[in-house]
């Protein structure tokens, strides 16, 4: 079991034609995920990766003759809301939007026209997710992880690489790994992933990586008190980020004293989760 | 992307938000002449991008040209939070008999857009969220419907405005959320609006910061970026895709990734040493991104040793070490410099680094360790 993509994923690429469209691709296939079909306005007809992928002009040209029902976004900035309203408009019920520096209005209105079809979105400014020997959608490199019992969601994309590869050191390996992003508006937050994790007869234990910025971590710690039975072991990147200054995450930034490391890791403890000093102690409290 | 204080007001008076009278000058001279046109009794308010203006005596009334002048010459002489002044804006002096603040900013938490109002302008709206968070009146705007005009004169009632300014309190409002939306700001503020002796709105005061993502669109904004106010170093991290931020230690970090980044910052901290630097040389990071990224650290001449973490993933450490080679040969630095190489082709990545005199590490806390020794030493 896993949460959101296994080996029935059929996954859409948009943006398929371009160096990380193509480059990502070649690695999600290499994997074992079921790539169906890529878009590309202009070059329906074609195929790409040796006769692999067929491409189509439109997702929703791509959604019959495939029957894809994920898709994973890799257009530029500018044209990655007009994607993700293309997908959704097709009937795709999950969207992962890898995409970085998406406009933060153009990510609100995306929001709610998304929340008013119930179509899920992953991302957008995120790593996409991974469950070890199933299926990739997105980039995450795929050598990292080992199948497992720890589910996984963070805010970060390297910082992700490190929990999952210290894991891996010691032998502990994941259900599945879910980036969701570093921007300050995005489709699917810690609550969801915990939620899922905590219905996820295979997940036994969750990690949670979170940063500074908003308040998205001490939710998911009241979330934590309230439903979860599985134990969560957390970290949260940016204790000596000084306020008021993006680092490099569009939603990473501490606004009018709000949003820092210690309110958060204050909350989670609170909340009977242990927060770990540096991603390296996490496998140790997950014994 | 912060706004100045008359930059934001001339945007708002695009959207017929009524402003004073006034213009920017940059030497006292010039302040006097301003003054002398605008009748003489002026506010002179200090542009610089930082809040407290008014408490560090950046905002001063002068009654008349001359005296302008002299109020010019004191403030265009100052130093607000660490920013030297470099100009004024002069504007006409307002009778005022109110003060309101009125605002619009994203509300992450309920991802929208959010109009907030209170009958105690004048004052940080933050302080007012602190002590009397009942004062600020707030609507919620639906992105894809729009500031509804019900909204605006919900919240006119909210902050018990008198009934015969509502229709143009509701004409700002409207002006305020189009001049959100179309500039793509992620806070547009008047602080304060006031109620004019004249039985009358006006911006006396005005906040903008825009969404760095959405310049792109927005070319006439992105060139309103005053580049004095920033450190010239993140200018120039700016030029080359790096994204970079000073801070006060001595161990300056190069690493791929923000929220790795950040980790390397703590992790440094956590060991006893100072951060000297947030900075995300990014994915793929190649040797003329690698060696701009070298010389910025350096520039900082607090910088007594250098930290290079790198998880390849995508990116490949043999890429990254090739990088940091290049930009060995062309910045020759004379500080120890500590490297970690992790994940995809890391092994290779070490032995190109190998005869490059580098202290290496295997784990995050061993090379936040060693930093913090090399940089002792």
């Amino acid at each position: 079991m896993s949460i959101l993509v296994d080996k029935n994923t059929r996954l859409l690429v948009q943006g398929i034609t371009g160096n990380e469209g193509l480059f990502h691709t070649q690695q999600m296939l290499a994997y074992g995920t079921k790539v169906v079909a890529g878009t590309r306005p202009g070059k329906g007809g074609e195929w790409v990766l040796d006769g692999k992928v067929p491409v189509f002009d439109s997702c929703k040209a791509a959604v019959e003759a495939t029957g894809a029902n994920a898709s994973i976004i890799f257009v530029a900035a500018a044209f990655a809301p007009d994607a993700i309203f293309e997908a959704a408009d097709a009937g795709i019920p999950f969207i992962v939007c890898i995409t970085e520096g998406v406009p933060v209005q153009d990510m609100m209105r995306v929001r709610e026209y998304l929340d008013q079809k119930q179509v899920r979105l992953l991302g957008p400014n995120c790593p996409g997710l991974l469950t070890p020997g199933e299926a990739k959608v997105g980039i995450i490199p795929g050598n990292i992880a080992i199948p497992g019992n720890v589910g996984v969601v963070s805010r970060s994309g390297t910082l992700t690489y490190e929990v999952l590869y210290a894991l891996k050191l010691v032998g502990m390996g994941a259900t599945t790994c879910v980036g969701i992003g570093g921007d300050p508006i995005n489709g699917t937050n810690f609550i969801d992933c915990l939620s899922m994790f905590e219905d996820d007869p295979r997940t036994e234990k969750v990690v949670m990586i979170g940063e500074i910025g908003g308040t998205d971590e001490e939710k998911a710690a009241q979330f934590i008190a309230s439903k979860m039975t599985k134990p969560v072991v957390s970290f949260i990147a940016g204790q000596t980020a000084p306020p008021g200054k993006r680092m490099g995450h569009a939603g990473a930034i501490i606004e009018g004293g709000a949003g820092t490391a210690a309110e958060k890791v204050k909350a989670l403890e609170a909340a009977g989760v242990k927060v770990a000093k540096h991603p390296e102690e996490i496998p140790s409290l997950l014994k | 992307m912060k706004l100045h204080e008359y930059q934001s007001k001339q945007i708002f008076s695009k959207y017929g938000i009524p402003i004073p009278k006034g213009r920017v000058a940059a030497t006292a001279t010039e302040a006097r002449r301003i003054a002398k046109e605008l009748g003489g009794r002026v506010v002179v308010k200090s542009q610089v991008l930082v809040g407290g203006r008014g408490k560090a005596g950046g905002i001063r009334l002068a009654k008349s040209a001359k005296e302008a002048e002299e109020v010019a010459t004191q403030i265009l002489g100052m130093e607000i939070k660490g920013l030297p002044v470099r100009k004024v804006l002069i504007d006409q002096a307002a009778n005022i008999e109110q003060e309101i603040y009125l605002g619009i900013t994203n509300d992450r938490a309920a991802r929208r857009p959010v109009l907030m109002a209170s009958a105690a302008g004048g004052v940080e709206i933050e302080e007012v969220a602190r002590t009397n968070p009942e004062k600020i009146i707030k609507v919620h705007i639906d992105p894809l419907l729009g500031l509804r005009d019900y909204q605006a004169r919900d919240i006119a009632i909210g902050i018990d405005l008198p009934k015969e300014y509502w229709k143009q309190f509701g004409d700002i409002c409207r002006g305020l959320w189009r001049a959100y939306m179309e500039c793509d700001a992620t806070l547009a503020e008047i602080n304060p609006l006031v109620i004019l002796k004249e039985k009358s709105l006006m911006a006396l005061d005005g906040k903008m910061l825009l969404d760095d993502n959405a310049l792109f669109r927005h070319p006439d904004l992105a060139e309103m970026r005053d580049v004095d106010e920033e450190a010239a170093a993140e200018t120039e991290a700016r030029k080359y895709g790096l994204s970079f931020i000073k801070l006060d230690g001595n161990i300056g970090c190069m690493v791929n990734g923000a929220g790795l980044a950040m980790t390397t910052m703590d992790i440094v901290k956590l060991f006893g040493g100072e951060p000297a630097n947030f900075l995300d040389i990014g994915g793929g990071a190649g040797a003329d991104k690698v060696a701009a990224a070298m010389r910025i650290i350096l520039s900082d001449k607090n910088v007594k040793a250098i930290l290079f973490n790198v998880f390849g993933g995508i990116t490949r450490c043999d890429e990254v070490a090739k990088g940091i080679l290049a930009a060995l040969k062309e910045v020759k630095p004379t500080i120890p410099m500590v490297v970690r190489l992790v994940g995809t082709n890391a092994e290779e990545g070490r032995k190109l680094l190998a005869d490059a005199h580098m202290i290496t590490a295997e784990t995050l806390a061993d090379a936040a360790k060693k930093s913090v020794a090399a940089a002792k030493a």
